[in-house]
């Protein structure tokens, strides 16, 4: 058997070992996590793993997208939804452990720009059309574009903006629109836009002008987590539960813009 | 089985878009086709390239990249903006734009191939008739390269109809305006609409496959004008 064909071979071998025998160590945990808390989540994870010593795997993507998934049996074993409808229909339909579900964070809306000043204390450029478009989250598969839609029926501004509306398929896609300059304003999460840097000081967010909406304006953006069916016996999903609830876990979630119960 | 009149609207959207973009594709892509086809230039290999970019390009990539070029600060949104039209996202006619990157090389290179099937002597032949450049073009190649714009227009008109993801990111999601079905059936399976988003997306299945099995069965009279890729 000449050398090359004795590298193949052993090629071959390593790639199905690879294939077949994914991989020997124990399961990181494994958490779905609505995109807008994107942010926070990471500095959790970081905090949670230099704490507890687990491995966490996170998926980011849209809560619809996820509840769809794990009703067909993909491996998470943390749901943290961006609504509480779907953490609660999950647990209706037996996927989740029931009496798990929980609070973790209430979102805050902010109207946006990307330009500097043209949203002023007034949101005169709101009231008066002063603007080609007005992004917002889809209402009808988001519930931040639920709350800007009932902010926007607060102010009574529903019917004259509607035609220059666009919406985004979730909170950061509306974000894209708005910081490529494509949309003059839009609803994004405030912890999208929030300052975390300290040395710089733009009224709290990171550039452009925004208004930071009253939360009486609209409904609170609740947004629920689950221990689901995958994570019932996983003690580092229990852990990390237990772990999102402590002051500490608080603390950054409030930092990254949200509130918490 | 009965559509909602947004699903309607998508639809309705949605043949307008695949028949507008087929047509300005047919129209733009023959001359490329025609140069591609005759030409010794060093040229071709990258013009070649550029054309068949969306084959391998994820639709994130076009689509971020039209996003920021089409955007107010953009190379296209400021040519767009110097000529009065304001800017391409979130508007039909930014979906044309879009669709046409995206569904060129399935237009130009059935063309294409098509042309180079033909060789030099019919060229040849009809020069000899004295016919000028625009006549042979015009009477011989147009009616000899016949399949290649069939097959052109069909991979054209299909793959425009199933494009998603571009329009998912420069669109805006507006009924009648940007709101194609394939996006109607995502937003179905977001909301959770699962009956919804099985009629239209079945009904695009079916649609689908009806065009491609006309496809091949043209192409099994025309022997010589292969598929070579979008199917």
């Amino acid at each position: 058997m000449n050398l090359a064909r004795t590298i193949c071979l052993l090629a071959s071998v390593a790639l199905m070992g690879m294939v077949f025998f994914p991989q020997a160590q124990a399961e990181p945990l494994s958490v779905a996590v609505a995109s807008n808390f994107t942010h926070p989540m990471k500095a959790l994870v970081q905090a949670f793993e230099t704490q507890s010593g687990h491995k966490v795997r996170v998926s980011f993507g849209s809560s619809g997208k996820f509840y769809a998934q794990i009703k067909h049996g993909a491996p998470f074993q943390v749901f943290l939804s961006a609504d509480q409808t779907k953490p609660s229909a999950l647990e209706k339909e037996d996927w989740a452990v029931s009496g798990s579900r929980f609070t973790y964070a209430t979102g805050r809306l902010a109207l946006w720009s990307s330009k500097e000043n043209f949203i002023d204390e007034h949101i005169n450029a709101l009231k008066n059309g002063q603007f080609n478009k007005l992004a917002l989250a889809n209402p009808k598969l988001a519930p931040y574009g639920v709350a800007a839609v009932q902010v926007l029926n607060s102010l009574n501004l529903t019917e004259s903006s509607q035609h220059k509306w666009v919406k985004g398929e979730n909170i950061a896609q509306t974000y894209q629109f708005v910081s490529t300059g494509n949309s003059d304003l839009g609803f994004v999460a405030l912890s999208q836009i929030i300052n975390l840097d300290k040395t710089h000081d733009n009224n709290g967010i990171k550039h452009g002008s925004a208004w930071v909406i009253p939360s009486d304006l609209h409904q609170a953006i609740h947004q629920d987590a689950i221990l689901l069916k995958r994570g019932k016996n996983s003690q580092a999903a229990q852990q990390f539960i237990t772990f999102m609830k402590t002051p500490k876990a608080k603390n950054i979630i409030n930092r990254y813009g949200y509130e918490t119960l | 089985m009965s559509f909602s009149e947004a699903d309607l609207t998508a639809i309705w959207l949605t043949l307008r878009l695949a028949s507008t973009v087929t047509l300005l594709l047919l129209l733009i892509g023959t001359p490329i086709a025609w140069w591609l086809a005759r030409t010794q230039s060093f040229m071709k290999g990258p013009i070649s390239a550029v054309v068949a970019l969306p084959l391998v390009l994820p639709p994130t990539v076009l689509g971020f990249y039209l996003l920021m070029a089409m955007g107010p600060n953009g190379v296209i949104g400021q040519f767009t903006q110097s000529l009065g039209l304001g800017t391409l996202p979130f508007t039909f006619s930014g979906l044309v734009v879009a669709s046409v990157f995206y569904s060129m090389p399935f237009v130009v290179q059935p063309i294409q191939n098509a042309m180079e099937a033909l060789g030099e002597r019919p060229l040849e032949v009809a020069a000899t008739l004295r016919a000028s450049p625009w006549d042979r073009f015009f009477t011989v190649v147009l009616p000899l390269a016949k399949p290649g714009f069939i097959t052109a227009a069909i991979l054209g008109f299909a793959h425009t109809v199933g494009e998603f993801g571009i329009i998912l990111m420069i669109g805006g999601n507006i009924p009648g305006e940007t709101q194609v079905v394939s996006v109607q059936v995502y937003d179905h399976v977001e909301a959770l609409e699962y009956t919804q988003a099985h009629q239209l997306a079945g009904t695009l299945v079916i649609f689908s496959f009806v065009v491609l099995l006309g496809l091949y069965w043209f192409q099994r009279k025309q022997k010589n004008i292969g598929l070579k890729y979008g199917a």
